[in-house]
């Protein structure tokens, strides 16, 4: 199985006319993912790949019936117009790739998703994929990449830097590990679905075996996954790596934040918390491979 | 995160409806002076520069009297902290305390809403003061759709002992707090402390104020130039390379200077990444080769080729760097053809001295790394290229060979043409037409004996066509202008390579002929704190 996404999901996508629309829902139906409608406004009409476009979304799903994912590729400073209108139209899970979203516009999205239970990967994401089903966003750049990079298995991705989501999957993959799905949690402070959904997903599906993490300095998204692993609530082996070693210090935004964050954020930190609870976090990047092998044999996946 | 200054911050502050003591920027001293005329002595002189702990280390002042604000106003301008000078002294009245108070706003990621932080200590260790008496602070997250009212902030105030008039007044001043970080999209906000007078006044005696970077463009009144947070003041190149990005959505650039004093030998590379992950895992790499790093540069997120080759440029054009290290994630999924193109045409257009090398591994690495290698092998420095299967630690130790190697042999002195620039001089026939961030020019006196007509099979997004065997746009001038030619390269490329040498891609760097050459050296940095 897989999280998120497969092929039996109804895609939309936002922004479908535009250059990155237009070359990434080719990559999407190629690679498998079910788009079934785009839309920009004053567009509507139009066909692109095959794909009738609309005007709004709201006439999308009364046409095309029950869309579940949106994927937006429209300018940073349109996206939360997108996004509101996407949740409002009742799509449950969004991917909202453009990088520099203003935050405000991110908290606006993430309240308005709340209280319609919706949820959002992103902002600033290079999306997902699930080898051998489908992908949403950019991971492959190219159908015939995505196929020859990655295979289908029990290892789940997650990863806060983009680029070395799919090198981790790829150099995972080159050793002889499948992956359930990759996933790209967005590079902002602000995320929909940081690494502490992704992974209860990851623990919630039956296929996934074990998680691979890719973290980084800077938020509390590793802690707090560490404080899961530590309440049982993550029982899945999990192979850390924390980007950012050399990096200078985390800036902090202000007395406010250290008052309310303490200690967390650093690189020792992270790597400290995620040790105590449990999880092995490998130090040099290219022992994510090895570590996770050794993980499999002890509980008999390979 | 862009700062602004105390003063501009206490400006939003006084328009949001905050007292702020009476009092001026002033950016000389002579100005220091008029202003504790205007607001009697004796004043406080406030350095504008972002450090914590001012007064300790002497960038506060207090004065007397007009003289003397004169006199210390003097002293403290000019002075060098962190890097940066001290250009401007915020002058205010002096008061006299009887209560200090703590009030910030910030984003929680994890509640994903923006948290208000009161509390009843402030002034100087305000975070230890938190960690010692828990019970003197409060916080609460606001709702966007709710807002956060003064019955918010009382409830909260009230939790840490304080009732009346005093619980009041303070609530005015978060929710005033409130509403000023909202407007200007702050991702921090705080004044430290609040300060109550003994005439029972509560006013702002300090803020900070960070603004989103991404909300910048929404903000131009609060004046910023640059949205990212510098460690030094911008130079003169970030300034050329932050204008460029300013104006092209497509994928992102980020430069940065680490070193601007250094000569060829010193043992510095040039540094492009792709993806902030994969370079940071590559700069150490290239660093423990023994190598400093003259610039950090990325371009991500699928950039076009223009923006490579503009990044390119900027890298190439700090001049006395030893070698050229390119190298990101390894597993790109953007087209790495147009890292390639855009790098090919940088390097040929400054007649590529220095070794290269350059990971271009990921989505059409094959195509990239054959292109980048066939087309700059008649350059004087070397230039290799590699692919998803070539760790990072590798690439840098070829890099360190090929530099080893440079030095050994003699120059080659020999000047040769290497693109098709002087087609803007020497053209016969020039047809051209616009592009999003330049222009592409056809010489169809060349073009009409041109046997291959590459430009045509080779554009990228198929904006070209052939009337009477000559190229021409194929989609509408305007489509063209606004995005629809994507500025890939090819056809200046592949003509230079494979037709008459007719096609030429112009795409200016606004500031950077100038900034160029001569190249004066730095000025110290004067004396430090």
């Amino acid at each position: 199985m897989s999280i998120l996404i497969d092929g039996t999901k109804k895609v939309l996508v936002q922004g479908i006319t535009g250059r990155e629309g237009g070359n990434r829902t080719r990559l999407m139906m190629e690679y498998g993912t079910r788009v079934t409608a785009g839309c920009t406004p004053g567009k509507g009409g139009r066909e692109v790949l095959g794909v009738p476009v609309f005007d709004t979304v709201e006439e999308a799903v009364e046409t095309r019936g029950e869309i579940d994912i949106s994927v937006i590729f429209v300018p940073a400073p349109l996206v939360k117009n997108a996004a509101l209108e996407a949740i409002e139209a009742g799509i449950r899970l969004l991917v909202l790739i453009p990088d520099r979203v203003p935050i405000y516009d991110v908290l606006e999205i993430s309240e308005k998703a709340k209280e319609h239970g919706a949820s959002f990967i992103g902002p600033n994401t290079l999306g997902l994929l699930s080898p051998g089903k489908a992908t949403l966003g950019m991971i492959g750049g190219r159908a015939e990449s995505a196929r020859q990079w990655f295979e289908p298995g029990p290892v789940g991705v997650t990863s806060r830097s983009g680029g070395m989501t799919a090198s981790v999957a790829y150099y995972l993959c080159r050793s002889g590990i499948g992956l359930s799905s990759i996933v790209h949690v967005g590079g902002d402070a602000v995320v929909g679905l940081p690494h502490p959904e992704i992974v209860r997903l990851f623990e919630q599906d039956p296929e996934t075996k074990a998680i691979v993490m890719f973290g980084e300095i800077g938020t509390s998204q590793e802690e707090t996954v560490a404080d899961m692993i530590e309440s049982g609530e993550v029982t899945k082996p999990l192979i850390a790596y924390i980007g950012g070693r050399q990096a200078k210090k985390g800036t902090r935004f202000s007395h406010a934040g250290a008052i309310i964050e303490g200690e967390s954020g650093t690189w020792e930190g992270k790597v400290e918390r995620l040790r105590n609870a449990g999880a092995r976090v490998v130090e040099d990047f290219s022992e994510i491979p090895r570590v996770t092998l050794k993980v499999l044999r002890e509980i008999k996946t390979l | 995160m862009a700062r602004i200054n105390e003063y501009q911050g206490k400006a939003l502050l006084r328009e949001n409806g905050i007292a702020v003591p009476e009092g001026g920027p002033a950016f000389c001293a002579e100005e220091a002076r008029r202003i504790a005329e205007r607001i009697g002595a004796p004043v406080v002189l406030k350095a504008q520069v972002w450090v914590t702990g001012r007064f300790a280390k002497g960038l506060i002042r207090f004065a007397q009297s007009p003289a003397e604000a004169y006199e210390k106003a003097g002293a403290l301008l000019g002075r060098m902290v962190n890097n940066f000078p001290v250009e401007c002294l915020l002058v205010e009245k002096r008061l006299a305390v009887a209560g200090e108070y703590y009030a910030g706003i910030i984003i929680s990621d994890t509640r994903q809403r923006p948290e208000i932080i009161f509390s009843a200590k402030g002034g100087t260790g305000i975070e230890e003061i938190a960690v010692k008496y828990p019970g003197s602070l409060a916080r609460t997250s606001v709702k966007l759709s709710d807002g956060f009212r003064e019955y918010h902030a009382g409830n909260m105030i009230r939790k840490t002992g304080i009732s009346g008039a005093a619980q009041r007044s303070l609530a005015d001043i978060l929710v005033k707090l409130w509403k000023t970080a909202r407007r200007c999209e702050a991702r921090s906000a705080e004044i430290n402390p609040i300060l109550e007078t003994t005439e029972g006044q509560f006013l702002a005696a300090d803020c900070r104020i960070t603004i989103d970077d991404y909300a910048v463009f929404r903000h131009p009144e609060l004046g910023i130039d640059i949205a990212r947070e510098f460690d030094h003041p911008p130079t003169e190149l970030e300034k050329i390379a932050y204008d460029l990005e300013k104006n092209d959505y497509r994928g992102t650039f980020y430069f940065i200077q680490l070193e601007k004093c250094f000569r060829k030998g010193e043992k510095y590379v040039g540094f492009h990444g792709a993806g902030g992950g994969g370079s940071m895992m590559s700069m150490d790499a290239i660093q423990r080769q023994g190598y400093r790093i003259a610039n950090f540069t990325d371009t991500s997120g699928n950039p076009p080729a223009s923006k490579v080759y503009r990044a390119a440029k900027i890298i190439l054009s700090q001049g006395g760097i030893d070698g050229y290290f390119g190298s990101g994630s390894g597993v790109a999924s953007q087209e790495q053809v147009n890292s390639a193109r855009g790098l090919v045409k940088a390097f040929r257009e400054e007649a590529l001295g220095v070794p290269a090398v350059v990971r271009l591994g990921g989505n059409m690495e094959d195509e990239a790394v054959g292109l980048l290698t066939r087309y700059t092998e008649d350059l004087p420095g070397a230039v290799e290229g590699y692919k998803k299967d070539d760790p990072a630690a590798f690439c840098a130790k070829r890099l360190d060979e090929l530099i080893g190697k440079a030095a050994r042999k003699s120059k080659n002195q020999k000047r040769i043409e290497y693109t098709s620039r002087d087609l803007l001089r020497h053209a016969k026939v020039p047809r051209e037409f616009k592009t999003l961030t330049g222009r592409v020019v056809f010489d169809h006196d060349r073009c009409a004996s041109c046997e291959s007509k590459i430009c045509i099979a080779s554009c990228d997004c198929g904006v070209l066509r052939l009337n009477e065997g000559l190229p021409v746009l194929a989609i509408p001038a305007e489509k063209a202008a606004r995005g629809g030619c994507t500025e890939c390269l090819a056809c200046e490329l592949e003509c230079w390579f494979k037709g008459r040498k007719g096609a030429f891609v112009e795409l200016p760097i606004p500031g950077l002929a100038e900034n160029e050459s001569p190249r004066q050296p730095e000025q110290d940095q004067g004396a430090r704190l």
